[in-house]
């Protein structure tokens, strides 16, 4: 089914204006643009975080589809059930709807960590849904908490920098090529800059059979110490500094580049995406230009890595 | 309101009569409810249960989806997402399982989803233990489930059953847990009379949700509520908590009429002149019952009550069927460290504690991890019960059947 991006922008919006994020987060962006590339009716179930908290505070909702939160580390097994049912009670006759569309979403802590095992297991027994994870590198929702999300170098509360830490010393979990090496049939990333990119993306991860992933770099003024009006373009330099390159992974082995990486002659320094966020503001004293470079060199590494996975020219 | 079926005696030539474990009953109880999905997770002594019900899933003989998932918080989590798009809904646990549950338990409760766990009790680790006891369940006893004991594989297979009219009751919408006594009664093969699967269909009809995951009809289920609305919600899940008497007698009527079987809130066993009653549940209530016999046989004036429900604790009509009696012996597998006595006495003397003339309580701590409950444990605790009487006294608690 060809679908016309002008179409899908035509669509009603999923989030309504009032929801209580803070000014300039991306993730309701994110969800925005993820509504306008839905096909048809839908349902989110979503983990606890700072999209979940602020958006449904009772008896207030921004949601204008069926949307439902049960715990922090459940999304997908949430998700796992209401697919099953829907389809088995569509068989008996008891479903109005031909199809739905179970959409799951989490943050950072909820997708890489915590909620992992329960990603995996719906990844693995092949239900048909789409997980998007909106990635703001830490547990934003309890106070900028380190997560397996957070960038070598990134201040967190539970990864500070100090005359002894560069604040967070681990490279980020490859969260992407560790959900593609279930054998899925997609997986993605995305970012809110390249709206175009995002939406053809997740409405392919939608029409897929089987799990499809979405993995969304998601600004955060408030845990990133940025301005509120730099979100977006700091979701394109993320992509310019090859800090979330965009590709995408097709039954867990074809990797392609997207558009947007695909042209970048060169990657740009790391120090373009990190200057304007006060959470790597330590960086760039002398104590810690050493660590930087490490994560220039770690960055660059994976770059390579990853050109020589995505074979398609 | 729950749906009033027309339920009517079904004909003795359409009873299926077989010898099966307490896991096999539930099975079959689960097989013929209809159930849309099922979240099945091995952990012993519940393991037949998901197991038998995937023989029929593999075979064809249920029109069921079975989650098989990677644990047993998922487990819980994936029935609440079934539920919430208005599916029937079970699954099955015990002791560990139980406890990595406990968070989702409380959300399932709060977020009024009908959903049945079946739970063979077992101890909790450590030292690891498969065997019987009380901990897991009892440890989830403040989570909003319903809770029942039973006593035999007939009364498992019969409660099973009606927990699932119960729970979708319009009135409760609770989920309930039904439970029984690991390897005791799970992997113990005793007669069971099943209904035809039409009769059980009849009964139950299909589930009616009333506020469900719906397209057409967008809702936000689940959403943060602080401190002015929290209390309210739990509020309303007090009152359907208490709707259960209530819409289980009706559920108990209705059985009743199809199989001739009900079993009540509790039972009660020659307790109406009773001086001393013995107060358990689940399968040492059959051997009390035994003990009660015996010493019946030589005078002595013992009775029973076997609970069967816990939550909603039936408050009122224990307070008078123990208030005649001199004293109450509990029976309990259990022990709440650090608490003045254990779950089920507490309970006990909270009920008895308004009454101008109590009744003696006295507490014993049995069969952790499997120990043994013979008869004479219990006639132990009835011996020290009367001493207890004359001394006018009886200790907070004490364990019975252990080394010391
Ligand atoms: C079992 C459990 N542990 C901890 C928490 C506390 N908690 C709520 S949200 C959250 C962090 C969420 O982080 P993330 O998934 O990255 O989303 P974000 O808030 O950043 O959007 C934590 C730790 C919880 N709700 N449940
Ligand atoms: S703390 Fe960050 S992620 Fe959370 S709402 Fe604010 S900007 Fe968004």
């Amino acid at each position: 089914m060809a679908t016309k991006l002008k179409d899908m922008l035509e669509t009603d919006e999923i989030l309504s204006s009032g929801h209580r994020m803070c000014a300039g987060c991306a993730a309701p962006v994110i969800v925005r643009l993820m509504g306008q590339a839905l096909r048809g009716p839908t349902i989110v179930c979503e983990a606890t975080g700072c999209l979940e908290v602020a958006t449904t505070i009772y008896p207030y909702t921004a949601w204008k589809i069926p949307w439902i939160h049960v715990a922090f580390e459940n999304a997908s097994a949430v998700a796992s059930g209401a697919f099953e049912a829907i389809e088995v009670m569509r068989e008996k006759g008891r479903y109005k709807d031909e199809h739905v569309d179970v959409v799951a979403i989490g943050g950072d802590g909820g997708t890489f960590d915590i909620g992992f095992g329960s990603l995996s297991g719906a990844l693995e027994r092949d239900h048909d849904f789409v997980y998007m994870v909106y990635d703001n590198g830490a547990y934003q929702n309890t106070g900028i908490q380190r997560s397996g999300g957070t960038f070598p170098g990134q201040e967190t509360t539970t990864s500070w920098a100090g005359s002894e830490l560069p604040g967070k010393t681990q490279r980020k979990k490859p969260i992407t090529e560790i959900v593609a090496a279930h054998k899925i049939p997609y997986a993605a990333t995305v970012s809110p800059y390249y709206w175009r990119d995002f939406i053809k993306k997740f409405r392919k991860a939608l029409e897929v059979d089987g799990p499809a992933f979405i993995h969304a770099i998601s600004p955060c003024p408030r845990g990133w110490r940025s301005e509120s009006s730099k979100s977006i373009e700091l979701s394109k330099l993320a992509v310019e500094t090859g800090m979330h390159p965009l590709y995408e992974i097709v039954n867990g082995e074809e990797y392609n580049l997207s558009t947007p990486s695909k042209r970048l002659k060169e990657l740009k320094p790391i120090e373009e995406y990190m200057k304007p966020q006060g959470q790597f503001k330590h960086l760039f004293t002398d104590r810690w230009e050493d660590f930087r470079e490490q994560i220039q060199e770690w960055v660059n590494e994976d770059w390579e890595l990853l050109k020589k996975k995505c074979t398609e020219e | 309101m729950s749906k009033v079926t027309s339920a009517k005696r079904v004909p003795a030539e359409q009873i299926t009569i077989e010898g099966l474990t307490g896991d096999a009953a539930i099975a079959h109880a689960l097989k013929q409810c209809d159930l849309d999905v099922l979240a099945a997770y091995p952990i012993t002594p519940q393991t037949i249960i998901v197991e038998d019900f995937q023989k029929f899933v593999a075979n064809g003989e249920v029109d069921t989806r079975v989650i098989p998932v990677e644990s047993e918080h998922s487990a819980m989590s994936a029935c609440i997402g079934a539920s919430a798009v208005g599916g029937r809904v079970g699954t099955a646990t015990a002791s560990a399982g139980l406890a990595l549950m406990w968070e989702i338990l409380y959300c399932a409760a709060s977020m009024r989803m009908p959903i049945v766990l079946n739970v063979a009790n077992r101890a909790l680790s450590a030292p690891i233990n498969i065997h019987n006891d009380w901990s897991d369940s009892y440890g989830a006893r403040d989570s909003g489930f319903i809770q029942i004991y039973t006593q035999s594989c007939q009364e498992a297979y019969d409660t099973t059953i009606m927990a699932f009219k119960l729970a979708e009751d319009h009135d409760v919408l609770l989920p309930a847990m039904v439970c029984i006594d690991g390897f005791i009664l799970s992997h113990n093969v005793e007669r069971v009379e099943m209904l035809p699967t039409e009769a059980v269909h009849d009964f139950l009809g299909t589930r009616e949700p009333v506020l469900p995951l719906n397209p057409d009809d967008p809702i936000t289920m689940g959403p943060l509520a602080l401190t002015d609305y929290y209390f309210e919600f739990k509020e309303q899940q007090d009152e359907a908590m208490k709707n259960v008497p209530k819409a289980f007698k009706k559920v108990e009527e209705e059985f009743e009429k199809m199989t001739g079987r009900s079993y009540g809130m509790y039972e009660e066993y020659k307790t109406e002149d009773a001086e001393i009653i013995i107060l358990t549940h689940s399968t040492t209530g059959g051997t009390a019952k035994a003990v009660a016999d015996t010493l019946r046989e030589k005078g002595e004036k013992v009775g029973v009550l076997r609970l069967r429900m816990f939550r909603p604790f039936p408050t009122e009509e224990i307070r008078e069927i123990l208030a005649g009696a001199k004293a109450v012996a509990v029976f309990e597998k259990c022990r709440s460290f650090g608490a003045a006595s254990n779950p089920l006495a507490l309970e006990v003397r909270t009920a008895l504690y308004d009454l101008d003339e109590r009744p003696m309580v006295a507490d014993f701590v049995v069969g952790l991890g499997g120990r043994d409950v013979p008869p004479t444990t219990i006639v132990d605790g009835i011996r020290k019960t009367e001493e207890y009487l004359e001394k006018g006294e009886a200790p907070l608690y004490e364990t019975l059947g252990v080394r010391k």
